[in-house]
């Protein structure tokens, strides 16, 4: 029984449950942010990498690699406190958003390279021997049939984004995670972190029963 | 009279690989040609240039309706005046029947849905698809889906056919209706370059019959000198193996 008072304390859980969901709700604000902003981020990337001008391309994917290399960790911590030193100052959502951003559009990038590669090239000649223009290509051909193949690792991403945002807790951000070690802090007690778990784990399961669903599907009926 | 298509010194290389060797041939309007020759001689990649799908040298020079061939802005005009089928249909699988033959017209020509949609189902009658136009691609037949893409490339009232091997990727029992809408259309006044195996086809319908090997241009005539007095002993040769088969 001791247990079950020590990590599943049911009065406790009841009282900071308020302050669990306050956190979960600016988890969310961070990661759905981040996840809009990243697949803007990651489209321009991609199509600048595969189309862009003359040296556009290669700097495209310095960036990708760059952004795919880096720690989120550490990049979060070089926005929020190494930037102040050259006098650009965010808050503490505005560094997480940015640092997930910048990453997330990285990963992005990569699916949304692969998605338009992967369509057969047929595809882009009988746009072009229609005289249809490259952005009229893009967004009536080759992007509507990409989408379906970039699903399921774009869905894999918001995964890892929304996760990721627990980090933001170490600048200072309310999010789900830095409320629960505050309430265990007050509480003497962990069960508000394991709530913190359990709540992690409700949001992202159908997200990942979902990933699992569409693999099936488009796995399928593949493309000959 | 000028020529509509005007192919001079076109030249095509793969790095040292030279697939065209400087071919020239100048096409009239209205004109049916058809283009024969063994896998490799380059019959593709000839058409090809023509919309500039395969860039080409600097020092050849290929004009359509006036417009010379190149890359930049006329190059779009160039390829709204000349529609290609393809060997492997290429429809746009995640759009109608329907949609496939309106989206160039709307998007290019800037045509109103409503119009682009009557003037497709039109043409999907007159392909004989008429019925399918609600259905997505990979539901029809190869013969009904090449005789699509025939109906989309004509949405744009080309006034170039381009097709490469048409009927190449088809059940045998399906080459007779794409070859039969094929002929309708040369009736019509298209010009039209075909390449293509089918010998039948290009002795019926061709004004000009090509024989190309190797990258060149071997002999050219009508139907009648080509496969009844061929000159070349390449043509000959390459003609008896064909009809051989
Ligand atoms: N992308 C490419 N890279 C290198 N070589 C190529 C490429 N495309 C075509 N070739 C070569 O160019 C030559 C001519 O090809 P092309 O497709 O024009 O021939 P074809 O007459 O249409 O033959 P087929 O009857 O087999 O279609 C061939 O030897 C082919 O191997
Ligand atoms: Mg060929």
């Amino acid at each position: 029984m001791n247990l079950v008072n020590t990590f599943f304390n049911i009065p406790i859980l009841i009282d900071t449950f308020p302050l669990l969901l306050s956190g979960l709700l600016v988890t969310l604000e961070i990661g759905v942010t981040s996840i809009v902003a990243g697949l803007a981020g990651g489209l321009f990337l991609a199509l600048v990498r595969l189309y862009g001008p003359g040296p556009v391309p290669f700097l495209s994917k310095i960036y990708i690699d760059i952004f795919r290399s880096i720690p989120l960790l550490v990049l979060l911590i070089i926005v929020y406190y190494a930037l102040p030193f050259v006098g650009i100052r965010f808050s503490p959502f505005v560094s997480a958003v940015v640092a997930l951003t910048l990453v997330s559009a990285a990963y992005t990038a990569e699916i949304f390279r692969a998605g338009i590669e992967a369509i057969p090239h047929g595809q882009f000649e009988a746009s072009q021997a229609l005289g249809l223009s490259g952005r009229h290509m893009m967004v009536d051909v080759i992007l509507p049939q990409a989408i379906k193949i970039v699903i399921p690792p774009l869905t894999n991403n918001c995964i890892n984004v929304l996760k990721d945002t627990a980090l933001a807790s170490v600048v200072a951000m309310p999010d789900l995670l830095k409320q629960a070690t505050q309430a265990q802090a007050l509480a003497a007690n962990p069960t508000p972190l394991i709530g913190a778990a359990l709540i992690y784990v409700a949001l992202l399961w159908p997200l990942v029963a979902i990933v699992a669903r569409l693999e099936k599907r488009f796995g399928k009926d593949k493309r000959p | 009279m000028t020529p509509l298509i005007k192919i001079s010194n076109l030249k095509k290389a793969y790095g040292a690989f030279t697939v065209l060797h400087g071919i020239d041939l100048d096409i009239s309007e209205g004109e049916v040609v058809c283009v024969i020759g063994p896998s490799g001689s380059g019959k593709s990649t000839l058409i090809r240039c023509i919309n500039r799908l395969e860039a080409f040298s600097d020092e050849s020079s290929i004009i359509v309706d006036g417009v010379t061939v190149g890359p930049g802005k006329a190059l779009a005009k160039v390829r709204a005046e000349v529609g290609m089928v393809f060997q492997s249909f290429n429809l746009f699988p995640h759009l109608t029947v329907l949609k496939n033959v309106m989206l160039a017209p709307m998007r290019v020509r800037g045509a109103k849905p409503a119009e682009a949609e009557r003037k497709a189902r039109d043409l999907l009658t007159r392909v004989g698809i008429a019925t399918q136009a609600e259905k997505y691609p990979g539901k029809l037949s190869g013969g009904q889906q090449q005789r699509v893409a025939i109906a989309r490339a004509l949405a744009m009232e080309p006034k170039v056919m381009l097709f490469d091997e048409p009927t190449s990727a088809l059940d045998p029992e399906m080459v007779g209706e794409v070859l039969d809408v094929m002929k309708t259309l040369a009736g019509t006044g298209v010009t039209m370059v075909v390449v293509t195996h089918e010998m039948g086809f290009a002795r019926q319908v061709a004004d000009r019959v090509i024989f190309m090997d190797g990258g060149r241009i071997v002999e050219q005539g009508t139907p009648s000198e080509i496969f009844d007095n061929p000159r070349e002993d390449r043509t000959r040769s390459f003609l008896r193996s064909v009809l051989d088969h």
